[in-house]
């Protein structure tokens, strides 16, 4: 009955205990700022911890400034069931709006990454749990349909918690649909670069952020298709606390990389110089390949590129 | 008997009452009407999950001849909870892909209570490909409560595979014909279900979650089940309606297990039909003509301003 007994450590909370202020850190407790945060790429700055971080906010840390248009911002969800939980799904769908300031889920649109031209599609987990809806998947393949017309790579961010369950059957579809999308892309033979974030799950994963021909991960990242607890309560089955991570995930053999998010630019800047036909000479308005990455690699094999005397790799 | 009485009040001329007793009816017999549609919706859930429901074995056996089941993902293991066969089918070779449900205990625990691991859909992304191959039509029948949600399953990567057998039926440049025979789960329907023509059984459900999993997310109390099937409609008229599946096939009454033979000639009727039809789409445009059915689905508005101008 003694006060001297109360965990100090506990009084702040568990994770996921619901008292943790969004801008500190899980793992470390380190608290930032907003700005601070933000400057940081929602890095801690102390035990590297991923932050979440808006659809937006991540389109700024990888597109040129000023570089980025949006396509299909006009799009929102209707709700062709008139679903009402605890809540009708008008009213979650506003809510969402007025927090976020976005649309819907995603976030699609095309800018210039180190001067290299890309299809984007940016998901934001703030948004109804990043939940894949109607709008979701169009504005995915709005994103699809500008790389095939313009001929250049698509690269998607992901955060979900996997389809819109107030959707339902629709929701299912859009897996179908944004796979569509991606094969659209492989039979005009265009790169998809899928970057996987804190978390990537349910349907989202299991459609066409799975499909990349490059599948990046953030380090720490939930990337499965049942999530822990829905493992654990159907199966009964003990799992692991790397259950899922990204780091389990490139030890299976189910990602590329790991990449952690200061080196996403510099890493998706080398995929599209790869990607690019070495006979394509950088039109005028762009950067001189010299400066695109960064002392990454051998200069003289830039040089042979140039001249289409590069050495194939792998 | 309440119902009618107050509305025989209602046609009295009694003034501001009468206004009041039929507003009144109105949102009684709405009220029915909504707890009429809730248990005529549990009640195809309850069809679509019944342990004596035909599985795609049953529908095989009376629909094919000269099956063949083709074993194995060559890569780790044969899983049964998904299988796939050559047979003959009106004269022709078809590669058939299904869900098998299992009628006993120990049959149930080796098919997985029909929950596909990655084996499974490794070896029905075979099976497409071996179709394509040799130009065999697709028959795939669904009937899963989903992908199975394990440890292993999780680690021999689910997700990826999912995603990978969608885009081998995206990718076939054969006639697909896909029902639904019982339940259709989530990703782990899907992945066998995007076909030139989607049909689904009268009794058999098509969700994207199941409705004890929707209630126990939104409603917080996976007992409000029914409520949430009430909400999200898995049935096959909604389907049709919302234009994601093509056909309803008829069912005997009571439901396919009541007869088995005549639910088997209802589907073949459906299935032959069907193919007829995908078959009419030339082989070269089949990819794209599939991909723009999909492509079309869903249900939006559009605001007169994009709200972000951040940029």
């Amino acid at each position: 009955m003694t006060p001297v007994e109360v965990n100090v450590e506990r009084q702040g909370g568990e994770e996921g205990g619901g008292r943790r202020h969004p801008n500190t850190c899980p793992e470390c407790r380190s608290h930032y700022r907003d700005d601070e945060l933000r400057h940081a790429q929602r890095v801690c700055a102390q035990c590297g911890h991923h932050f979440v971080v808006g659809a937006m906010e991540r389109i700024d840390q990888l597109v040129d400034p000023g570089t980025f248009v949006e396509i299909g911002g006009d799009l929102r969800a209707a709700d062709p069931l008139a679903f009402v939980d605890l809540k009708p799904y008008t009213d979650r769908l506003m809510d969402a709006e007025l927090q976020t300031g976005l649309g819907d889920s995603l976030v699609a649109g095309y800018g210039r990454i180190v001067g290299r031209d890309a299809a984007l599609a940016v998901m934001d987990f703030s948004f109804m749990g990043g939940s894949m809806g109607s709008v979701m998947g169009e504005r995915f393949c709005l994103a699809a349909d500008h790389a095939v017309a313009y001929g250049i790579p698509l690269i998607s961010v992901t955060g979900s918690g996997g389809a819109r369950m107030q959707e339902n059957i629709l929701a299912l579809m859009q897996m179908a649909k944004t796979v569509g999308a991606v094969d659209s892309l492989r039979e005009e033979g265009l790169p998809y670069i899928s970057i996987l974030a804190h978390p990537t799950t349910g349907g989202v994963i299991a459609s066409f952020a799975s499909l990349g021909d490059i599948v990046i991960a953030e380090p720490g990242a939930l990337l499965s298709f049942a999530g822990p607890r829905v493992v654990e309560q159907t199966t009964g089955e003990k799992v692991a606390a790397d259950f899922g991570r990204a780091e389990s995930n490139l030890r299976l053999g189910q990602l590329d990389a790991v990449v952690p998010r200061r080196e996403l630019r510099g890493e998706l800047a080398k995929l599209l110089t790869l990607f690019s036909p070495t006979e394509d000479e950088p039109t005028g308005d762009r950067e001189p390949l010299m400066t695109i990455v960064e002392g990454d690699a051998n200069p003289i094999d830039k040089v042979l590129g140039r001249l289409g005397l590069g050495r194939r790799r792998g | 008997m309440r119902i009618r009485s107050t509305r025989c009040l209602g046609a009295w001329d009694w003034g501001d009452d009468v206004v009041r007793v039929s507003d009144e009816v109105r949102r009684l017999r709405k009220r029915f009407e909504a707890r009429a549609e809730e248990s005529h919706i549990w009640d195809a859930v309850q069809l679509a999950r019944n342990p004596d429901r035909p599985y795609t074995l049953d529908y095989a056996e009376r629909l094919f001849t000269d099956a063949f089941e083709l074993r194995g993902d060559r890569a780790f293991s044969d899983d049964e909870a998904l299988i796939t066969m050559l047979a003959r089918y009106h004269g022709q070779t078809v590669v058939a892909i299904g869900h098998q449900k299992g009628r006993d205990l120990s049959e149930r625990t080796r098919r997985m209570f029909g929950m596909p691991h990655p084996e499974g859909y490794r070896k029905a992304i075979r099976a497409v490909e071996l179709a394509d191959r040799f130009g065999y039509p697709i028959i795939t029948f669904v009937d899963t409560p989903g992908a199975y949600p394990g440890v292993n399953a999780e680690e021999r990567g689910q997700a990826g595979m999912i995603a990978r057998s969608i885009l081998a039926f995206c990718q076939a440049s054969v006639p697909i014909v896909s029902t639904v025979i019982g339940e259709g789960g989530s990703g782990g329907a899907l992945a066998i279900a995007a076909g030139d023509r989607v049909l689904m059984q009268q009794n058999s459900i098509y969700s994207v979650i199941s409705p004890e999993g929707c209630a126990a997310i939104l409603w917080k109390d996976s007992g409000q089940a029914r409520k949430a099937a009430y909400a999200f409609r898995p049935t096959a008229n909604a389907c049709l309606d919302l234009g994601v599946i093509d056909r309803i096939v008829e069912e005997p009454k009571g439901g396919a297990h009541e007869d088995v033979d005549a639910a088997a000639k209802f589907l073949d009727d459906a299935i032959r039909q069907s193919l007829q039809q995908a078959e009419m789409i030339p082989a070269a445009e089949r990819r794209r003509a599939r991909r723009a059915k999909f492509r079309q689905m869903g249900v939006w508005g559009v605001v007169d301003e994009p709200t972000i101008q951040d940029f």
